[in-house]
């Protein structure tokens, strides 16, 4: 009889939480709890976000605000020189840092395709709490959501920012006038490249690695130095050379840049030389464009190389007034040749 | 870096300029073949540089520009089909089909991949059987021999879910219509460095010697293009017509006998349409018969009818050097890089994304017609 009952008894539901993740982690139940208690909490949590409420009750800030948003879709997931972790924290910091506000707080959503690996997830947190503490900004509060597989790539993140305004911002481009310098505060494409080659497997030696990095340290240093700063721009997507139209639109001013002066990394370089990419266009995820005042250049330069992640800033050029085109490269003859606007993202030449 | 830096380096550039203003005693035409040199004048200024002594004209070298409509067309359709996996260069998902690029067919819903190397499409083929994997084989006898390694190796693994669409172009043909061409005013080429590197430069004696033309192997930097501007000048100041290699890091008289013969194993010359010039002799490689089970267009029944070209856009005329692409009403209003009316404004190697990308924006009247074709 026993034996009859136990042959006819339910199976016991598949608790999901082994090695994957499901559809049910993402359904609010106990499942999810466990995600967040179990891993989220134990490497992210502060006082905010571990009250788990709908709304992190934040204390006020004596300055104006910044808010930004940012989703981070990248793939692959891990690249060398950074992860999407990590990008999400440094990509957030860094719109905060670079429009001249500290940063303080940020939110964190996480879309997951069914069946990420657990320990792919909790790779991704770790690199996430490396991230904050480096940075000092909490995460305040959060969102998981799984979607079945096929409806995403593996994961996605979008992270909403807030800072705060100590000191006013710098002017911003529409203040740049004949004369003043263009700095960029690294070597150039070293993240597009990076996840290009990676996602592409193509196997350049040494590989090109992303530079991913904060620059609110930069930024500070900047500030508390007190240098006449026209304006500062992280040039992710469309590279350097989106920067660069966006602030000849802006000032109505020609940015004009020297080719030989832009620093770039021989992984870059080859890797550029071999696909027929040019690296103005390339993303960055942890380079600044910084526009000063011609007589502060050197000492504008001279704070970034105080900084670990800025010592290789370099002037790459300077602002006249409108010439030929809105933005121009000096090349090897010298003459200054118009840089066209980037058009999507860069696709490989033939030959 | 080595093999970049010093063909780049801007005091010997400065140097190559003055000798060829003080060599040449008037002003002659030369055609660079390539569209990746066409790139490199414009990139770097060399055009204008050499303005008064050289007049340069922009040949057909761009193989994602020759690459006819119909094959484009025929690709899309290709890749909308659910069973099909499309493989190709990544320039050419951006170009112009009669309705639409491979780049929108993607977003569609169309399975476009993009590859490094065509034996990423036999890789793909092989971890993909339930798919048929098309690799579009475009380019010149550049990008020819990996394409027929690719076949090779497909054959090597047996796989039946593999196929080619075969657009590749051939160099001297082309070269010879341009030359024996009536209106053609070119007094000397610049042949295209990386073509020669597989072909090599022997290839070019005899037709030196029938048009009376010299051919100067030349390649990409800038000195490199002043290498063979400066002595294609010398040739013609002295009345000669010889074959040069001014690109011997890369090339040597004989090429390279491996991928020649790789090529001749998997491919045989054919008449073949040129987008916007029309039908070359013997200006296309299709599969040999033995190779015919690769043929994509054996293999799928093709249901596209073949589509006219913009009738504003002049494409060919700009391909074989007749007009400058700023000369062409639609150059900048209605064909731009993100609105192509034709393949040339395309590719990175097109001469009219090239002017518009290096060209001064918005002065299309400030450029010299240099009126270099009989009428």
């Amino acid at each position: 009889m026993i034996h009859s009952l136990e042959a006819h008894a339910c199976p016991v539901p598949d608790s999901g939480d082994s090695a994957t993740i499901t559809l049910a982690h993402g359904e609010g139940g106990r499942l999810m709890r466990r995600l967040i208690r179990e891993h989220i909490l134990t490497s992210i949590g502060n006082e905010f976000l571990t009250v788990l409420g709908d709304a992190a009750i934040l204390p006020p800030l004596a300055g104006p605000l910044a808010l930004s948003t940012d989703s981070f879709v990248v793939t692959p997931l891990f690249f060398p020189g950074g992860d999407i972790g990590s990008l999400a924290v440094y990509g957030t910091v860094n719109d905060i840092a670079v429009a001249g506000a500290v940063p303080r707080w940020m939110s964190l959503a996480w879309i997951i395709e069914e069946g990420l690996p657990v320990g792919t997830l909790i790779r991704v947190l770790a690199s996430i709490a490396d991230a904050a503490a480096r940075t000092g900004v909490r995460v305040v509060t959060g969102d998981t959501k799984v979607v079945p597989r096929g409806t995403a790539d593996l994961l996605y993140l979008n992270t909403t920012g807030v800072g705060e305004f100590i000191h006013a911002p710098p002017p911003g481009p529409a203040a740049l006038v004949p004369g003043d310098r263009i700095l960029v505060s690294g070597p150039i494409g070293r993240h597009g490249m990076a996840v290009m080659t990676c996602r592409e497997g193509l196997a350049f030696q040494p590989p090109p690695t992303s530079d991913s990095a904060p620059l609110m340290d930069a930024v500070a240093a900047l500030r508390e130095a007190n240098l006449p700063i026209r304006a500062i721009r992280d040039a992710t997507r469309g590279g350097v050379a989106a920067v660069l139209h966006e602030w000849a639109e802006m000032s109505h001013r020609t940015l004009s840049i020297d080719e030989n002066r832009l620093p770039v990394t021989p992984a870059v370089f080859g890797a550029c030389e071999v696909l027929g990419l040019d690296p103005l266009f390339v993303a960055n995820e942890g380079t600044m464009v910084v526009a000063t005042t011609q007589e502060s250049a050197s000492d504008v330069l001279e704070v970034l190389h105080s900084v670990p992640e800025t010592d290789q800033a370099t002037v790459i050029g300077e602002v006249t007034d409108r010439a030929i085109a809105p933005v121009v490269v000096r090349r090897s003859l010298g003459r200054p040749m118009p840089l066209d606007e980037p058009l999507g993202a860069p696709l490989p030449r033939i030959c | 870096m080595k093999y970049v830096d010093e063909y780049r380096d801007p005091n010997q550039c400065e140097q190559l300029v003055d000798t060829i203003q003080r060599t040449a005693s008037r002003v002659w035409t030369i055609m660079e073949v390539c569209g990746g040199q066409t790139h490199g004048l414009l990139r770097h200024g060399i055009d204008q540089a050499l303005e008064k002594k050289v007049h340069l004209i922009h040949g057909p070298g761009c193989p994602v520009c020759v690459t006819p409509l119909e094959s484009i067309d025929f690709a899309i359709e290709l890749a909308e089909r659910p069973d099909i996996m499309l493989t190709s260069f990544g320039d050419m998902l951006r170009v112009p089909g009669s309705r639409t690029s491979l780049l929108r067919a993607r977003a569609a819903g169309a399975q476009v991949r993009i590859v490094y190397s065509p034996l990423d499409a036999v890789q793909m083929a092989v971890t993909n059987r339930d798919r048929q994997v098309v690799f579009f084989a475009v380019g010149f006898e550049t990008t020819a021999p990996a394409t027929a390694l690719a076949v090779q190796q497909a054959n090597r693994l047996a796989l039946r879910n593999f196929s080619l669409l075969a657009a590749h172009v051939r160099v001297l043909p082309v070269m010879e219509m341009l030359a024996a061409s009536d209106s053609n005013l070119v007094q000397g080429f610049l042949a295209a460095g990386h073509v020669c590197t597989v072909t090599g430069s022997n290839c070019y004696e005899a037709f030196a010697n029938r048009h009376q033309i010299p051919v100067v192997v030349t390649g990409f930097e800038p000195v490199d293009l002043l290498l063979g501007i400066l002595e294609c000048v010398r040739q013609l100041e002295r009345g000669e017509a010889r074959v040069r290699n001014c690109y011997p890091r890369s090339v040597h008289a004989a090429g390279n006998l491996q991928a020649m013969a790789a090529i001749d194993d998997v491919f045989e010359p054919c008449d073949r349409p040129w987008r916007g010039i029309g039908i070359v002799p013997l200006g296309g490689f299709r599969l040999r018969t033995q190779w015919a089970r690769f043929d994509a267009s054996e293999r799928f029944p093709r249901t596209v009818q073949p589509a006219r070209e913009s009738p504003d856009c002049r494409a060919g005329d700009v391909l074989m050097g007749r007009i400058k692409p700023t000369e062409c009403d639609c150059f900048g209003t209605t064909c731009t890089p993100e609105n192509p009316l034709g393949a040339p404004m395309v590719s990175a190697e097109g001469a009219c994304a090239a002017y518009y990308r290096f060209k001064s924006q918005g002065t299309r009247s400030g450029v010299d017609l240099h009126g270099i074709w009989k009428q």
